[in-house]
């Protein structure tokens, strides 16, 4: 303890001294040490930029190199039985999952959004104690979302390990984040937009639909793509909810595992690795192929 | 005819006055100038007078306006925005195409026909001097539009819902001289069918196009009458102060 204060004394002391120096350098000596500085930090963005791109690289190439070769007709099989590597269901059930997690969150989340920026009063009270109760959401762990959905969606409103239950519960976790990325989006509108409107005697409603929300939709978009990377990704939350059963779910009602609980499932089987990474390959393509689909579609938005 | 009549408007944002006192009336079919430093509160009272202001949030408004006799408080305010028209300092088209950007209005009010609507944006476009400069390319963004045209197009966009007033508030300050040139025709022109109000901080263009000018210092009319005796023989010392250069 002492020591360390000594160093931090040492070390102030050295820089106010440096600092004094500086002042007395010369101009040309200066302007040559900033220059200096500056290439050390250039040096330095691209060390730390190339180090994120190798990790990046370097975990699809591991997962590429150790899936593709173990791609093979039984992984994509479409009569399953239990305990069975195939992970058509769990696509099916993926798909599905995305598609009632949006229908749901998407609209409750972006009119909660529309509702306090163009409705409320900045600043007051309601506005706060929502944006707050998102924020606290936003940073709950996704096993707590999977606990609550245990208790309150399966046991207490008796869905059961089922589709509807992990979509609710994975609905409510989405909500902040639709609130949130909508929010920011319609605030990006100028406010221009919104008083040429007005001043033609447009209502709110015509304002929000024919103004607000078309400027809005690239942002909101963004949030959407993030929602659906996340419900893909999701695993924790689900396996308390939708449960973990491997087949094509024939109602909301039935038990069905998603891509990501489908490779956790087989990897904790042990004698699966290969087929892990073969499901991780297909896994990793839909992630791929989503932020792709997404760039075209938000500038095709952008485009005006 | 008095189109619209103000009497004592006092004007707050928070605690703060804007308007003090306010009280004069706008004749049908003339161009009233409004001039002053800045921050006297001419976009205030242009506000006032579509009820924009009921978007500020802290802001209120007392005193009596009307319009064609009948108090602005009473009418449905899209109405009243349907019928006193507004065209802001910056050009502020709609990111989407010419032709939307005029069809906005008329649509906002219920004309669905296509044939109408073509009707009425080509003759607002041709009402605000635009028509043959966009004619082959209404389908296109109207954000590609140089500043100019721009402004022209808010002034058509206004037009195509047939207001009775226009309210203008700088309509010029972000133009070049050629394109200002053609806003302030296209004003004088427009006075026929319209009663214009018109903001600017160009003593010369209110000199050349308005009827009546009124004067404002520090949230208070000083001094409101016929163009010509505001400029050539102002009542208050202070006008006469401003319109010659010595402050503002
Ligand atoms: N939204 C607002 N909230 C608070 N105060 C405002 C608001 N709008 C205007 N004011 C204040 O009201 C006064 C009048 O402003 P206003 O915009 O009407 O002036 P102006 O005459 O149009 O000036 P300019 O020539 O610069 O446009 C100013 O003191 C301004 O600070
Ligand atoms: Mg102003």
């Amino acid at each position: 303890m002492l020591r360390l204060t000594l160093y931090l004394v040492i070390g102030i002391a050295l820089f106010l001294a440096l600092k004094h120096v500086y002042t007395y350098l010369p101009e040309a000596v200066l302007r040559k040490m900033v220059r200096i500085w500056d290439k050390i930090f250039l040096s330095l963005t691209w060390v730390f930029a190339g180090v994120t791109v190798l990790a990046l690289g370097f975990i699809i190439f591991h997962i590429l190199s150790n899936g593709i070769p173990h791609l093979s007709p039984r992984l994509f099989a479409v009569n399953v039985t239990l305990g069975d590597v195939s992970m058509f269901p769990a696509i099916i059930s993926t798909v599905l999952m995305v598609i009632i997690v949006l229908a749901i969150s998407v609209p409750l989340g972006m009119f909660t959004a529309v509702f306090l920026v163009e409705y409320m009063r900045t600043g007051s009270w309601f506005v706060t104690l929502i944006r707050s109760a998102a924020e606290i959401l936003a940073g709950i762990p996704s096993i707590v979302y999977g606990l609550f959905g245990m208790m309150f969606f399966r046991v207490f409103l008796g869905m059961g390990f089922s589709i509807l239950s992990g979509s609710l519960t994975m609905s409510i976790m989405m909500l902040p984040l639709i609130i949130r990325t909508t929010e920011e989006a319609l605030k990006s509108v100028p406010d221009t937009y919104r008083e040429g409107s007005f001043a033609l005697g447009a209502g709110k409603l015509r304002t929000v639909f024919r103004i607000i929300l078309p400027n809005a939709m690239p942002g909101i978009f963004a949030g959407v793509i993030l929602a659906i990377g996340r419900v893909v990704g999701e695993s924790a939350a689900l396996i308390f909810t939708a449960g973990t059963i491997l087949q094509i779910p024939s109602s909301l009602f039935d038990s069905a595992r998603t891509l990501t609980v489908h490779m956790w499932r087989l990897s904790s089987y042990g004698q699966y690795v290969n087929e892990t990474y073969a499901t991780a390959v297909v896994l990793l393509l839909v992630v791929l192929s989503l932020n792709a689909v997404s760039g075209v579609i938000a500038r095709k938005f952008t485009k005006t | 005819m008095i189109k619209f009549d103000m009497e004592n408007i006092d004007v707050f944002y928070g605690n703060e006055q804007a308007l003090k006192s306010v009280s004069f009336s706008v004749e049908t079919n003339e161009i009233t100038a409004l001039i002053g430093p800045s921050g006297c509160g001419k976009s205030t009272l242009l506000k006032s007078l579509n009820r924009m202001n009921d978007l500020v949030e802290n802001c209120r408004i007392t005193g009596k306006i009307t319009l064609d006799g009948e108090s602005i408080y009473g009418l449905d305010v899209n109405h009243l925005r349907k019928r006193v028209g507004m065209v802001f300092q910056k050009p502020n088209p709609f990111p989407m195409s010419i032709f939307d950007n005029i069809a906005f209005g008329p649509r906002t009010h219920g004309i669905k026909s296509k044939r109408r609507l073509n009707d009425i944006v080509e003759k607002a476009l041709r009402d605000a001097a635009l028509w043959s400069e966009v004619s082959d390319r209404l389908g296109k963004s109207a954000l590609g539009l140089s500043g100019g045209q721009q402004q022209r197009l808010c002034i058509a966009r206004a037009l195509a819902v047939e207001p009775e007033v226009l309210l203008m508030d700088e309509p010029t300050s972000a133009l070049d001289p050629i394109s200002t040139g053609k806003v302030e025709e296209l004003a004088m022109e427009l006075s026929k069918d319209y009663t214009i109000i018109i903001v600017t901080h160009n003593m010369q263009q209110a000199a050349r196009i308005s009827n009546k000018t009124a004067f404002f210092l520090l949230g208070e009319m000083v001094e409101h009458g016929t163009t010509e005796q505001v400029f050539s023989n102002p009542k208050n010392e202070k006008t006469e102060a401003y319109i010659t250069g010595r402050f503002g």
